[in-house]
């Protein structure tokens, strides 16, 4: 049987973050009830198309899944076992941020079949946090951990985050050393983005103007200590990194994740959610009116930018998201899958990146520290002249 | 089409300030007269270049024969001759003018006169034109025809109180401005018995034909087999079809007479040969003297142009050839750059004709183009008495080589209102001007006369007089001469590697600022390498500023997030994109614009 990923995607959230140019924005319950109803229906229909396949991983994100009631929880969950073969041993993973969880939603959600909490920490100092517009204190992480871990859940994931306004090295290392005392199981780690259309690309974007009394930005040198010192201490503390912002006791990696850079097929469910299967891609509408009153009234496919993906765009993809894979890419794998040799259509390529200190290349092709760094340097040279 | 009565000819141009609707009036009337379906009529007949329509001007000069028949029940022969709206063009468009009876005035029902406006109308008036004005856009809301009448009597002087109020736009009033060209517009003078006497005011190459001449007949008569002279260049050739201009096509005829416009075609290979403002004459019966105004045009900005792909060279050889045969002014000549390979340098009007050329270059030769910043025509006296003129900075003898250099100068005459004078002084006095006087023109509205170094005008002056004008400013210039001045080669080093197309001459005084900034920008414009990469303004090897392109160390670290491939995708295109456009220096990528930067220096 194949098998499948999914995504589900929640777009709410309490408040939108102050960098946040996810599909995300608070929302009355009403208006979550609804949106809640839309996303079944469109699981339900769906799921028609799948009866051949296995899922073996879900990751239900946002925004904030949790900004939704462990009832309304609880009912999406159903509503995907009902529609797909869940594997016994299927990973399920959702997105939970401090502030929006307590005991018993995660309880409720830990019944209902997830398995594995990903929490939102960021930073563990309120200054920072504050000036993310995060809703949540340093202590409400803490709790929402501490909840996870006595309603049972075993599979902890925490998100932390470099290059905040205000940040110092030590700031970072100190909640670094914090959040790993409390041992998740896997820890992501990255780097703030100034993302356009957000208020802090309005900041701290190319021709920002940051407002007086606002926090700087770290120079480029404390971003790049803070990024190699993350690597050694989690390392030093039995967390391997295995794909370039992600870290995790062995075993623990997250197979949702590794499937998107490995390219397995998934299926992403709601408002603006993206899909790959059988190398086409697509993304779900991203208008909240148009994807509800599309769904419910029957009005068509909600699928937008259908995108069947040509040899040469796989071959591409197949490059550079392995990479992002401590692994890399395998030349064997890269031959059955396209029928030709890697050196064939990358030899050039990676002999000159390899001769720039930036790949390994063996059995493997894979990102050297320093290519790590500038790993997107790397990664635009794997696309081929159309 | 002999036979033709001459009292029922008409030859008119439109002036106007920039957007004030000359070329949308120009479309109605050729549309009123019936000469085009509303199928044919494209927005704009008369700018045939796309470039023209794009960016809403006029570049070449254009011409239509219109027939109406007016209301006193007779039909007129009307030629309209729309002409370039471009100080870099003023010569043309004076020669078109010359080639007119009469102007009509287009003036904005809501914006009144403006700078252009009095330019446009001051240059008609030399000419002897009879100008008469008429009010557009009356349909806007903030039109003030009244005001506007007003105001053109009591500044320009000319009666305006029965002047067509029109709207170009939705085609009100346009019978009204027909009438007027009959009724004011005095008809041609001048005898199809005396010797031929024509004014070349156009010239355009066609493969078949070969040039096709624009003309405007004088005197005499001109007919197929009539040997020609051009008085000035001294070409002769044999007539072989004459003609009037349809809209967007040649229509043949027997033979002009005095007074009307229309081609000639004579088998020349070479539009040099029929040079614009030049007199045609019978050979065998030449008139006494030929008609005033010519001159001679030369280039006045002077750049490099390569192709970005150095095996293009050929194919820009080709399409500079193309693009010469109809414009006369445009010059060029082979030359190589060690940064660049070869490429050519190109000789131009000024910035706007340069960037006319380069864009026709790129869109209708499909090239892809790195320009060398302009620069004008220097002099370089040396030690032992020779004179060079100096086109391209790399060929600057040694330092030791030369007594003194000398730069064109030009006189500028400058229309702001008075609220400006301050700020364009401040302006004239960076660029080294030398204030001659001030005219108040009326109370609010002053003429500044100043000297300015072309090479001080040719970048950037046009914006800048603009933007510090509120766009009110008007400008116009003469070459006067050259003088003696302090100038310096100034040369870019990058990761210590002097870059020749980045070179240029600069006034000693402003060497290091210019040099800080071009270091600047450069540091801007440079993608950051594997490595570090120093960039170093020099003069005579002694280093003047410096800046720094810091290695590539680390990218941000994206959450890839919810399985967008797509959006990751795009990222990593863009970078690569951005690779394409880049030369390679030693082992240094420069994005091409880079070349250009150091045109676009000025800060405010």
């Amino acid at each position: 049987m194949k098998k499948l990923g999914i995504y589900v995607h929640i777009p709410f959230c309490v408040r939108k973050c102050l960098y946040c140019d996810f599909l995300s924005f608070p929302a009355e319950e009403w208006e979550k009830e609804k949106y809640l109803r839309t996303l079944l229906k469109e699981i339900e229909g769906e799921a028609l198309r799948y009866k051949d396949w296995a899922v073996d991983s879900v990751f239900i994100g946002g925004g904030t899944p949790t900004a939704l009631t462990g009832e309304q929880l609880g009912r999406l969950l159903d509503g995907l076992k009902r529609g797909f073969l869940l594997e016994a041993d299927a990973e399920i993973t959702m997105e939970a941020n401090p502030g929006t969880v307590d005991k018993e939603k995660l309880e409720t959600c830990l019944r209902a079949g997830v398995n594995r909490i990903s929490i939102g920490a960021q930073s563990l100092r309120d200054e920072e946090l504050a000036a993310l517009g995060r809703v949540h204190s340093a202590e409400e992480f803490f709790q929402a951990y501490q909840w996870a871990r006595e309603a049972g859940f075993r599979n902890v994931n925490v998100d932390v985050m470099a290059a905040l306004p205000g940040q110092k090295v030590e700031t970072y290392l100190d909640g670094l050393e914090r959040v790993m005392d409390l041992g998740p199981e896997h820890i992501s780690a990255y780097s703030l983005i100034i993302e356009e259309g957000t208020p802090f690309y309005g900041w701290y974007g190319e021709s920002g103007k940051r407002k007086n009394g606002m926090a700087q930005l770290p120079s480029e040198e404390e971003e790049r200590l803070m990024y190699e010192r993350t690597g050694e201490l989690l390392e030093q503390r039995g967390y391997r990194r295995y794909e370039i912002s992600n870290y995790a006791k062995s075993g623990y990696e997250c197979r949702h994740n590794v499937g998107y850079w490995k390219r397995r097929d998934y299926a992403g469910f709601g408002l603006g959610a993206s899909s790959m299967v059988g190398n086409v891609r697509w993304r779900n509408r991203r208008d909240k009116e148009g994807y509800v009153q599309c769904i419910e009234e029957g009005l068509g496919s909600v699928k937008e930018e259908i995108q069947p993906l040509s040899k040469k765009e796989q071959m591409e993809e197949f490059m550079f998201l392995g990479l992002r894979l401590t692994t890399g890419v395998g030349k064997k794998a890269f031959q059955e899958t396209f029928g030709i040799p890697m050196e064939e259509v990358y030899g050039a390529v990676i002999g000159k990146l390899g001769g720039q200190g930036l790949l390994e290349d063996g059995e493997r092709v894979s990102l050297t520290p320093y290519g790590r760094d500038i790993s997107n340097y790397v990664m635009a040279e794997f696309l081929l002249p159309s | 089409m002999s036979g033709i009565d001459q009292s029922k000819i008409r030859n008119f141009c439109i002036v106007a300030h920039i957007d004030h609707g000359k070329s949308t009036l120009a479309d109605r009337i050729i549309e009123k007269t019936g000469l085009l379906t509303s199928r044919e009529m494209q927005s704009q007949v008369l700018d045939n270049m796309d470039l023209e329509r794009e960016r809403g001007i006029t570049i070449k000069a254009q011409t239509v024969r219109i027939i109406y028949r007016a209301k006193d029940g007779e039909e007129y022969i009307l030629n309209l001759i729309d002409t370039p709206g471009h100080v870099d063009f003023n010569y043309e468009v004076s020669r078109s003018l010359a080639a007119c009876d009469g102007a009509i005035l287009v003036v904005d029902a809501a914006q009144g006169i403006e700078a252009q406006t009095l330019a446009n109308v001051y240059l008609a008036l030399d000419h002897d034109l009879d100008v008469f004005p008429v009010i557009n856009k009356i349909d806007l809301p903030s039109a003030q025809p009244q005001w506007v009448k007003d105001e053109i009597e009591d500044i320009i002087g000319i009666e305006a109180q029965d002047a067509p109020m029109i709207s170009a736009k939705n085609g009100i009033g346009i019978e009204e401005v027909l009438e007027a060209v009959v009724t004011k517009v005095p008809a041609p003078s001048g005898s199809p018995d005396n010797p031929l006497q024509a004014l070349i005011f156009d010239s355009l190459y066609d493969s078949y034909k070969g040039v096709i001449v624009f003309c405007r007949i004088k005197e005499g008569r001109v007919k197929k087999g009539t040997e020609i002279l051009m008085m000035a260049t001294g070409a002769k050739a044999e007539v072989v079809e004459v003609g009037y201009f349809g809209p967007g096509q040649f229509i043949p005829c027997e033979e002009l007479s005095a007074g009307m416009v229309g081609y000639i075609t004579a088998s020349i290979k070479n539009v040099k040969d029929t040079a614009v403002g030049d007199t045609v004459t019978d050979a065998k019966n030449p008139c006494a003297e030929p008609l005033p105004g010519y001159k001679k045009v030369n280039s006045m900005v002077f750049c490099g142009m390569y192709p970005a792909d150095g095996a293009k060279y050929p194919d820009l050889r080709d399409a500079l050839e193309k693009l010469q045969l109809n414009d006369a002014a445009l010059q060029y000549e082979p030359e190589t750059s060690v940064a660049l390979g070869f490429g050519f340098r190109c000789g131009f009007l000024g910035l706007l004709h340069l960037e006319i050329i380069q864009e026709r270059l790129e869109r209708e030769y499909n090239l892809d183009l790195v320009t060398t910043a302009p620069g004008v025509i220097y002099r370089v006296h040396k030690n032992n008495g020779d004179m060079v003129e100096l086109t391209n900075p790399t060929n600057l003898p040694d330092p030791t080589e030369i007594d003194f250099m000398e730069e064109p100068i030009v006189s500028a005459e400058i229309m702001v209102t008075t609220e400006f004078i301050g700020s364009i002084m401040e302006l004239c006095q960076e660029r080294r001007g030398r204030y001659l006087g001030m005219e108040y023109i009326e109370e609010t509205r002053a003429l500044l006369k100043y000297e300015l170094p072309l090479n001080e005008i040719i970048y950037d002056f046009f914006d800048a007089l603009k933007s510090r004008s509120r766009g009110y400013a008007s400008f116009d210039y003469d070459l006067k001469g050259y003088e003696e001045s302090k100038l310096v080669k100034l040369d870019i080093l990058i990761n210590r590697e002097e870059v020749d197309a980045l070179s240029f001459i600069v006034h000693a005084d402003s060497a290091y600022d210019r040099g800080r900034k071009m270091c600047e920008k450069l540091k801007d414009e440079i993608p950051r390498h594997l490595f570090e990469i120093p960039i170093q303004a020099a003069v005579g090897g002694k280093i003047i500023a410096r800046e720094t392109v810091k290695a590539m160390r680390k990218d941000v670290l994206a959450k890839c997030y919810g399985g967008d491939i797509t959006r990751k995708k795009k990222l990593l295109e863009k970078q690569k994109e951005g690779k394409k456009r880049m030369r390679q220096i030693g082992n240094v990528e420069i994005p091409q614009k880079a070349f250009m930067s150091v045109l676009k220096l000025d800060d405010k």
